[in-house]
């Protein structure tokens, strides 16, 4: 494994080296919330944060996209142009996760030319998680505050320095690219950035063994726990807007004067017009049946159709739900229920 | 973006020609259309069973069954009732006309395993739209399949689909039709009550016979009973499904049931696969 070290005092180089290359993208606010944007020239992303707000998704499957533009009148079709090379800082291990296996979806027998462009020409670069956010439970889902699947290079806040390991040709690339600022990391900073990261874990408070949930999720298809925790829910679709493993969405066109777009957009399983049939049949009319089917998706369905877990355990969907909706509270249950 | 092989870019196709199945607020329109592009319409090859993603550019795409059989010819039928937005776009093309089509999505009946069977189709409403292609294609490969039995039904005489198709069936010895209504109508020759108690009426033998049903989800969970009582296998049973979708091809989300989705995995299933899906007959 290859280990380099940039020092704090050169970390403002090193993201402007990183923005002159590819487009930069970095965790910064936007009102109340965390999200990556495009880095300005000169600015200073925010790398002190449990987790971002929005997750990284949000660059690579963007809230809204065009698919395709056309005008009034005409059956011209014309598909937008090449994705952008760009550069994520600042993505926490749990997100780079949910990127891979989101990839699995999108890569399933017919291939998202959009989400797998941009995710060809992305190249992430991960921040280990030191301090880990009260509803985290990474750890539950076979991650953890330095897990390295799906990134291309890996951050740890060393203190007065930066510890890259690099993990895949692409980072490596990175690597090269920024190699005047970086210095040798020695044995005692790695040795460093694995205790500080066990401490890290150590301090992970929440968490479920998720063994054989997958399984026991079909034998309580009728317990009354999903009407018991659906009752509260809103139907906002927070936990599932915000979930770094969500990919569901919406295809709808736009025009705008003559001009005209077919765009897909995030949509959620937890709004009744999701499902709706155009006769007014919806196959999962209440809040209960739509609860029902997030959960089971996550731990169940996507298990039988790709072998993971669509969770990793980042707790948005627990630290957003305005009327306190826990996912570990459901899973409990799921397991107290199955046995 | 690369032009080739980007599944949500669709086809061009051009209307060819449009008629009313049925009138009223819930009138039904055939689409006869054509790929505009030679390549596409050489090589889109769709089976009896598979779906279509249709659209007016502007307005939206719909999921559509494709009504006709590949053995008809290098055109496309759907057969469109009038619900929402999109739909009411679609209704209001003429010839000559611009749509986009993209597909064929999902899987297919299963036309060479059910070689040397009877086959019995049990429509109710727009249902038959979906079973229309199997119908010609086994009427398409005669020599195939045994014997065609066709019961469909809807409320009114003038709810019911295709027909001026039914009455050319009648010089076929080994084709049957049963159609019905729900209320007696002055003139109405067949018969009158629901499409599950016709079937009892018609009481076709399980034996060496596969029964397909589509329709709306009451139709097919009282049909599912009665081909139980008829004593048809779990396994000699299908249907198809249809849910809300946006892609067609597994990743938007919503058309699934436990953990298939209706646009890859179906829309046709056996009975026995669904009886042990969670919200297959919701």
């Amino acid at each position: 494994m290859d280990y380099k070290k940039v020092s704090k005092d050169k970390f403002g180089d090193f993201i402007a080296m990183l923005g002159k290359q590819k487009k930069l993208y970095a965790p910064q606010k936007e009102g109340e919330s965390l999200k990556f944007m495009p880095v300005a020239a000169g600015s200073q992303p925010v790398l002190a944060f449990p987790n971002t707000t929005v997750p990284p998704k949000s660059v690579l499957f963007p809230q809204t996209e065009t698919l395709y533009r056309f005008e009034q009148g005409n059956t011209d079709i014309s598909l937008p142009g090449e994705a952008e090379e760009g550069v994520l800082l600042g993505v926490r291990p749990c997100d780079a996760r949910a990127m891979a296996i989101v990839d699995s979806l999108f890569s399933w027998d017919v291939d998202d030319p959009y989400y797998l462009e941009r995710r060809e020409k992305t190249t992430l670069l991960g921040l280990s998680c030191l301090e880990p956010g009260t509803n985290c439970f990474c750890s539950s889902m076979g991650g953890g505050p330095a897990s390295t699947e799906g990134l291309d290079m890996l951050l740890t806040d060393l203190g007065e320095a930066f510890l890259l390991q690099t993990l895949t040709e692409k980072g490596e690339k990175i690597n090269l690219s920024v190699q005047e600022l970086l210095e040798e990391a020695a044995e005692e900073d790695v040795k460093f950035a694995e205790k500080l990261s066990r401490e890290a874990a150590a301090r992970i408070t929440r968490g479920i063994n998720a063994d054989g949930i997958p399984e026991k999720l079909p034998e309580i298809w009728e317990s009354p726990l999903w009407k018991d925790f659906s009752e509260s829910c809103l139907g906002c679709g927070i936990c599932t807007f915000l979930c770094p493993t969500c990919h569901c969405f919406d295809i709808q066109d736009e025009m705008e004067g003559f001009e005209g777009r077919r765009c897909r957009m995030w949509d959620s399983c937890m709004f009744s017009e999701y499902t709706l049939h155009a006769s007014g049949h919806n196959p999962r009319p209440s809040r209960r049946e739509r609860t029902r089917n997030r959960v089971n998706h996550k731990y169940s369905y996507f298990v039988k159709n790709f072998g993971k877990i669509a969770c990793v355990g980042c707790g948005r969907c627990i630290n957003l739900c305005p009327v306190n909706i826990d996912i570990l509270d459901i899973l409990s249950q799921v397991v107290k229920e199955a046995i | 973006m690369k032009e080739n092989g980007n599944p949500y870019k669709p086809e061009i196709a051009t209307v060819e020609d449009t008629w009313y199945e049925t009138y009223g607020d819930r009138c039904i329109k055939t689409l006869k259309v054509v790929l505009d592009d030679e390549k596409a319409r050489e090589s889109w090859g769709h089976r009896p069973g598979q779906c279509a993603m249709i659209g007016v550019l502007g307005v939206g795409e719909s999921m559509i069954s494709i009504s006709c059989s590949p053995t008809e010819g290098k055109f496309l039928r759907f057969s469109v009732m009038r619900m929402g937005k999109v739909t009411q776009a679609l209704h209001e093309l003429e010839p000559g006309d611009k749509m986009t089509v993209r597909g064929p999505y999902g899987n297919s009946f299963p036309v060479e395993e059910w070689k040397g069977k009877n086959i019995l189709t049990i429509g109710g409403g727009i249902g038959q739209a979906p079973l229309r292609p199997i119908i010609e294609y086994v009427k398409a490969n005669r020599g195939d399949y045994g014997k065609l039995t066709l019961i469909y039904g809807a409320r009114t005489s003038g709810d019911l689909c295709f027909k001026g198709e039914f009455e050319g069936l009648n010089a076929c010895s080994d084709i049957n039709y049963h159609l019905s209504i729900d209320v007696q109508e002055e003139g109405w020759p067949h018969y009158v009550g629901f499409v599950p108690s016709l079937l009892m009426d018609v009481n076709p033998s399980p034996e060496n016979t596969i029964a397909i049903t589509c329709g709306p989800p009451i139709m097919i969970r009282f049909v599912l009973e009665n081909l139980k009582k008829l004593n048809f296998a779990d396994e000699q049973i299908y249907t198809t499904l249809e849910n809300r979708m946006k892609c067609g091809f597994g990743k938007c989300g919503r058309c699934n049931v436990g953990g298939l989705y209706v646009c890859k995995d179906g829309p046709v299933f056996s009975y026995d696969t669904l009886k042990n899906v969670p919200e297959a007959f919701a």
